[in-house]
């Protein structure tokens, strides 16, 4: 069967003035308990690469520049 | 590299005891088998990261079945529990776990983990549970993860983060041999011969489906999909009492706790539409989830948690806890509703259902010292069948396991086992990566849990089930030869489909299997209604036996604290009478 990409909006934003991951941070990828964020090749930085989220915080509460913000999944909002 | 490519490959490793899991229990488990002989060989496996993994990630607001001597005694805590779980109780492990968690406490206290004291300097218990007193709150329990690492640093404790294991490899002579793993980022295989195997792999809580639609935004860690109970399936391990749901009352929508352990003792409570309350008692059991039920379906419903009568000051206290500790979005969540709770209840519901001991009793069987029937493979925590043990159960019976589990080790030499076991398994993990075309894990998912909810869901009605049934077998063919996965994070999500489903098949068995109601909503057979000691009096043990899921009766092995005929019910009596 043919696949289709689908279209979400994802609850984790990543502010890319802010974010280091271009200078070697991995801090929001690597304490992630879904592994949903990433490092863009394009970019630099780390945004979420998968809508699997559990709106839990380590990836906020842990990045040491303030980067990321966590927000309500909209389905839940 | 482009992203989450299958790289595939294979390597092999070996130590004394590996414990699977990284959240609670496992950190624990790990540390004491370690303590126990510092010369032992400990690694600790994780699928996502133990910094930051399982239930207590962001943290716990306290201890919910604290037994600190001068409030509660071993004796009235295992009184109590075995009551709440209606009377289906091996009382030496709940006993054992009482006159252990204390120490337990102290040991955390020694950690950095602070507890709260009054002016005395004693702690300062609270009173949730219908009975006893056992709440005891963690002023700084946001920091619990952070101290156990330390720890797990300092023990110098090998951790393998990112890796899923997959399988359990059991030896020719049936003991446990170790298990396959597979990188979550890479899909290579890592095999860990071990002596001792200790599962703390969480609660299968991804296994109904959220009412919001979506598939993450469940009560339990996400990553928390059911691995472990599908891994000791497959070893032909027994799994106790599946058929005690987990189901828990929780903020409508956002699915985690409001939480009435943390504002209960501050004088919230549950209440009805007309602002009434109508259960005796907020601690979380069966009988009190069907009353929760019964209310929400009323015309007094919905349910809501009621603070708006406390003082300004009191609701800032309480903030400063739900809105920091465990599930801090909370606060994200009611602003973004326009709930302040100084003015507004917050909206109750019930949550999807799940396979969990630290709230319920739906667990991988294991003894007081928390053996498996498996030789040499441990259960703790959440997965186990310990009831009600919740975050300080997983600590204390982590660190139980973790000190049997070095003795064994110390005793046995690894197990001699078929090496095309390993061969077949990264056959069958593999599988969906070799596939061309198909269906991606997540509408395998979605749909093997809508069919839970619609099908398995309390109350429960014998040809529902067997409808289910059917459905999800034909789910399961799908997922069989049709999954497709393509890339290692898809192939990590496939994987936990596969548990997911397990685990639905398990929860189906396992309860048409007990032919009574028990537990209040957790196993309401509408078509058994009634409660049937006569019959049912018995723990129920669901394992593989010659490739078949078969269920059988178990003897409730004989009281250490004796329960008095009119004590019996006391957790059935949870709605509030009217008064004259």
């Amino acid at each position: 069967m043919p696949l289709a990409t689908y279209q979400t909006s994802v609850p984790v934003v990543v502010d890319d003035a802010k974010c280091i991951a271009d200078k070697g941070c991995t801090v929001c990828v690597d304490v992630c308990p879904l592994d949903v964020l990433r490092i863009s090749e394009m970019t630099g930085k780390a945004y979420m690469a998968y809508d699997e989220c559990w709106y839990c915080m380590p990836c906020e509460a842990d990045c040491p520049t303030g980067a990321v913000t966590v927000n309500i999944p909209y389905l839940l909002r | 590299m482009a992203m989450d490519e299958i790289v595939d490959g294979l390597s092999e490793v070996s130590c004394d005891v590996l414990v699977i899991g990284g959240g609670t229990a496992g950190p624990m488990a790990a540390l004491k088998a370690k303590l126990k002989n510092p010369k032992a060989n400990v690694v600790l496996l994780e699928k996502a990261n133990v910094k930051r993994s399982g239930a207590i990630s962001m943290g716990m607001d306290g201890l919910n079945n604290a037994v600190i001597p001068g409030y509660a005694t071993p004796e009235q805590y295992t009184k109590e529990i075995t009551i709440a779980n209606d009377g289906i109780v091996d009382q030496k492990a709940v006993y054992k776990y009482a006159q252990n968690c204390y120490k337990i406490i102290e040991e955390l206290d020694s950690f950095g983990i602070r507890f709260l004291k009054n002016e005395n300097g004693d702690y300062a218990v609270k009173k949730v549970h219908h009975i006893g007193t056992y709440v005891l709150p963690m002023p700084n329990g946001e920091t619990v993860k952070k101290a156990i690492y330390r720890q797990l640093r300092r023990a110098r404790i090998l951790i393998s983060n990112r890796y899923m294991a997959t399988r359990l490899l059991i030896g020719n002579d049936g003991r446990v041999a170790g298990a396959i793993s597979v990188n979550t980022r890479t899909a290579e295989f890592l095999v860990i011969k071990a002596k001792a195997v200790i599962l703390c792999m969480g609660a299968a809580g991804r296994l109904g489906l959220p009412t919001s639609g979506y598939m993450f935004g469940t009560y339990e860690n996400a990553a928390n999909s059911g691995d472990g109970y599908a891994m000791a399936y497959h070893a032909g391990a027994a799994l106790a009492n599946l058929e005690c749901f987990q189901i828990n009352p929780l903020i409508k929508d956002y699915n985690g706790p409001a939480c009435a352990y943390v504002a209960g003792p501050f004088g919230a409570f549950t209440a009805n539409n007309e602002g009434s309350r109508f259960i005796e008692c907020d601690y979380w059991s069966g009988q009190m989830m069907l009353e929760f039920y019964n209310e929400l379906l009323s015309g007094k419903g919905p349910v809501f948690l009621q603070l708006k009568h406390l003082h300004d000051e009191t609701i800032k206290e309480i903030e400063s806890t739900l809105h920091k500790v465990e599930r801090p979005t909370r606060g994200l969540f009611q602003k973004g509703r326009g709930t302040d709770y100084r003015t507004e209840s917050i909206e109750m519901h019930i949550s999807e259902i799940g396979f969990c001991s630290g709230h319920s009793a739906s667990g991988v069987f294991v003894d007081d010292f928390a053996r498996t029937t498996v030789p040499g493979l441990y259960a703790a925590g959440d997965m186990a069948s310990v009831p009600h043990n919740y975050m300080l159960g997983a600590f204390t019976n982590g660190s139980v396991a973790g000190t049997d589990a070095t003795e064994f080790a110390d005793n046995h030499d690894f197990a001699d086992f078929d090496s095309a076991d390993i061969a077949k398994e990264r056959e069958r993990v593999m599988a969906p990566t070799k596939r061309e075309d198909g269906i991606p894990p997540n509408q395998i998912e979605y749909k093997a849990r809508r069919l839970v909810n619609d099908y398995l869901q309390p109350p429960k009605v014998t040809r529902k089930f067997e409808l289910g049934q059917r459905r999800l077998s034909e789910v399961r063919d799908d997922m069989t030869h049709r999954m497709i996965a393509r890339n290692s994070h898809e192939l990590l999500r496939a994987l936990e489909t596969q548990s997911i489903l397990d685990c639905a098949d398990m929860a189906a068995h396992a309860s048409l299997y007990r032919e009574e109601s028990r537990w209040g909503l957790y196993h309401l057979r509408t078509d058994f209604p009634d409660k049937d000691n006569e019959n049912w009096f018995c723990h129920t043990l669901l394992s593989k036996k010659e490739g078949r899921m078969t269920s059988e009766k178990r003897e409730v092995q004989p009281y250490v604290v004796p329960i008095a005929d009119d004590e019996k019910d006391l957790y059935d009596k949870q709605r509030i009478r009217a008064s004259a």
